[in-house]
């Protein structure tokens, strides 16, 4: 008596949850999982947006975690489009989808109010040579080092542009993703940092010049910034379907790529290895 | 490179099939047990009573499955460290040198960050636990017991996320206006998040310990002339010490398993802290910040893996010291 009522339950339940099924997102006609840089995350968040817009049957979910989360994650095909800041050459089976080209600046809290460094100056803060803004002609504060993780993307482009391979010191402080670091720079007095043009334009924090040069986005185009590198969506093997679709449909959105502080591929005249 | 992931799935469909082995050797033992003791009953009465039973086994072979199978995996992953890149477990224990991208895998610094948060909050908490656990039990009227006691368990039901974020927006600002650090963040405002985050736990241990202890006690030490305050520091203290150790060390092991509030606040730096103000990291902030970048089957990953399997190992010997403490109460 007892269990044909349960039986009868669960026939119910069924019958009722089985044509509901197809409307629950996951199983929407395409589903698109992306997940890595916190640079590029603006932009893919923004572009998901775009595109879910566009086209209503597509489901995108975006998230960061870092360019090495990105990597590991799409190679482990725990998800479709890794987002990265850097190259993975140890993932032969990764295609590199280029979709746009982002600028670093070295950020500060503005009450430091040092406006310019050269690139030995800054080399020097990150190793912990100096440790005092007054031996780098600011106030005289101590200087607290803000860096990322080992994985991060933009910390490899940061230690290949500007340190010019030499390790930075582990003596700062480390916090893992662009927002995080942009909002302890904010903070905390004497704070130096390194972020993407997409987490720092238009943040109370200032963005120094670095020999002189300004970080925008023309010194890049014109190549006398050095501290940028190609954002890569990775996929396992060549893109397909939505997931290519999506990809083609970021590349080509330079009104997108511009709005979220990106520099759009066509606009670029420089190759990375003209640095 | 490609080979590597390969040898990974095999190892873990091994390291699966061990488990499953000890689990069906568990099966019939548990089985074994539970009908030796029912069986009589069992035999005459219901078939419910029959589903009851096997659903009841069910439930503890499955504890019992999902305990033997972290325990073996991570034990099999956390060696690999040692086994597989050959890297010397003395190194791993006492070396500083960690850099995972060039075969290094120095944990002291994490090994020391661990016990130096969960020292300074024992120090800071359990004193102060213990205190307000003597209050509730021997001091406080029925009255404010009954609205302290859901009070402090509400502080068990907060997650830690919450804790970090009051401790990254109330804590460290006032850590940096008022110490020598100049972010705030580190050692001591972990220290003092973890501090609150075990009161909890050491208060309502130490409070049962007390209400455990028989009256004829506070009885006989009152009928002697002594004072309140007597009582607790020669009689009650004492006879308590097996149930407050035991708080003691419950509070050590979950302010030693805490990861995200930490994570918030110590400042995550890879070195040992120049000072109690200074940023460090410790065994769990360190596995948060880099297991998603650690690519599968790599030294970074096998690091990783040894750091948790050292944690497992610190739990079990908090949970032996935790029986020993209880078996000298007699």
């Amino acid at each position: 008596m007892l269990s044909s009522k349960a039986l009868a339950v669960v026939a119910l339940g069924l019958a009722l949850t089985l044509p509901a099924l197809p409307a629950f997102p996951a199983f929407a006609a395409g589903s698109i999982s992306i997940a890595g840089s916190t640079a590029l995350l603006p932009l893919a968040l923004d572009a998901a947006r775009v595109y879910q817009e566009q086209n209503k049957d597509v489901k995108i979910s975006v998230s960061g975690g870092g360019s090495g989360t990105g990597i590991s994650q799409v190679a482990g095909k725990a998800i479709d489009i890794g987002d990265s800041d850097i190259l993975a050459p140890s993932h032969p089976e990764l295609v590199d989808n280029k979709v746009a080209v982002i600028g670093f600046s070295v950020i500060t809290n503005p009450g430091v109010g040092v406006k310019n460094l050269t690139k030995k100056q800054i080399q020097d803060i990150f190793t912990g040579t100096v440790t005092n803004w007054k031996d780098v002609g600011g106030p005289d504060q101590k200087i607290v080092v803000v860096n990322r993780p080992r994985s991060s993307g933009t910390r490899a482009v940061f230690v290949k542009t500007v340190m010019e391979g030499t390790p930075v010191s582990e003596s700062g402080l480390t916090e893992d993703a662009t927002g995080t670091v942009v909002s302890v720079v904010k903070q905390t007095p004497g704070a130096i940092s390194y972020a993407a043009f997409s987490g720092t334009h238009g943040q109370s924090v200032s963005e120094l010049s670095i020999d002189g040069v300004a970080p925008t986005d023309d010194n890049i185009v014109s190549g006398k910034y050095p501290v940028w590198s190609y954002e890569h969506m990775f996929t396992n093997g060549p893109p397909s379907g939505d997931t290519a679709k999506f990809i083609e449909f970021v590349q080509k959105s330079a009104d997108l790529a511009k709005k979220n502080g990106f520099i759009a591929l066509s606009d670029m005249k420089v190759k990375e290895t003209d640095r | 490179m490609s080979d590597v992931p390969k040898t990974d799935n095999r190892s873990h469909r091994q390291g699966i099939g061990e488990a499953t082995q000890v689990v069906a050797s568990l099966w019939f033992s548990v089985g074994k047990e539970t009908l030796s003791v029912i069986s009589l009953q069992a035999a005459k009465s219901h078939r419910n009573e029959r589903i009851a039973v096997n659903v009841l086994r069910g439930a503890a072979v499955f504890v019992i499955f999902a305990i033997a199978v972290l325990i073996v995996y991570l034990a099999f992953e956390g060696t690999k460290t040692f086994s597989v890149d050959k890297f010397p477990v003395w190194k791993f224990l006492f070396s500083s040198d960690y850099d995972p991208g060039n075969n290094l895998g120095g944990s002291a610094v994490f090994i020391t960050g661990t016990l130096l948060v969960t020292g300074f909050a024992i120090v800071v908490g359990g004193p102060f636990g213990i205190a307000v656990g003597v209050f509730l039990s021997e001091v406080a009227p029925a009255r404010m017991a009954q609205i302290l006691k859901p009070a402090i368990e509400l502080l068990v039901g907060i997650p830690s996320v919450v804790y970090g974020w009051l401790g990254l927006t109330l804590l460290v600002p006032f850590l940096r206006t008022h110490t020598s650090s100049p972010s705030g963040f580190g050692l001591a405002a972990a220290g003092i998040v973890l501090s609150i985050m075990i009161l909890p736990t050491v208060i309502s241990l130490s409070e049962d310990a007390f209400r455990s202890l028989p009256v004829s006690l506070r009885e006989g030490s009152m009928a002697l002339g002594s004072t309140r305050w007597q009582m607790i520091t020669g009689v009650l203290l004492p006879s308590a010490s097996s149930g407050l150790t035991v708080a003691l060390i419950l509070g050590i092991a979950r302010a030693i398993g805490e990861a995200l509030a930490v994570q918030m606040v110590i400042g995550n730096s890879s070195q040992f802290p120049r000072g109690i103000f200074a940023p460090t990291a410790s065994l769990t902030t360190e596995i948060v910040i880099d297991m998603g970048g650690a690519p599968q089957g790599s030294f970074q990953e096998h690091v990783l893996f040894s750091m948790a399997l050292l944690l497992l190992l610190i739990a079990m010997a908090l949970i032996l010291l935790v029986r020993f403490a209880l078996r000298g109460r007699g």
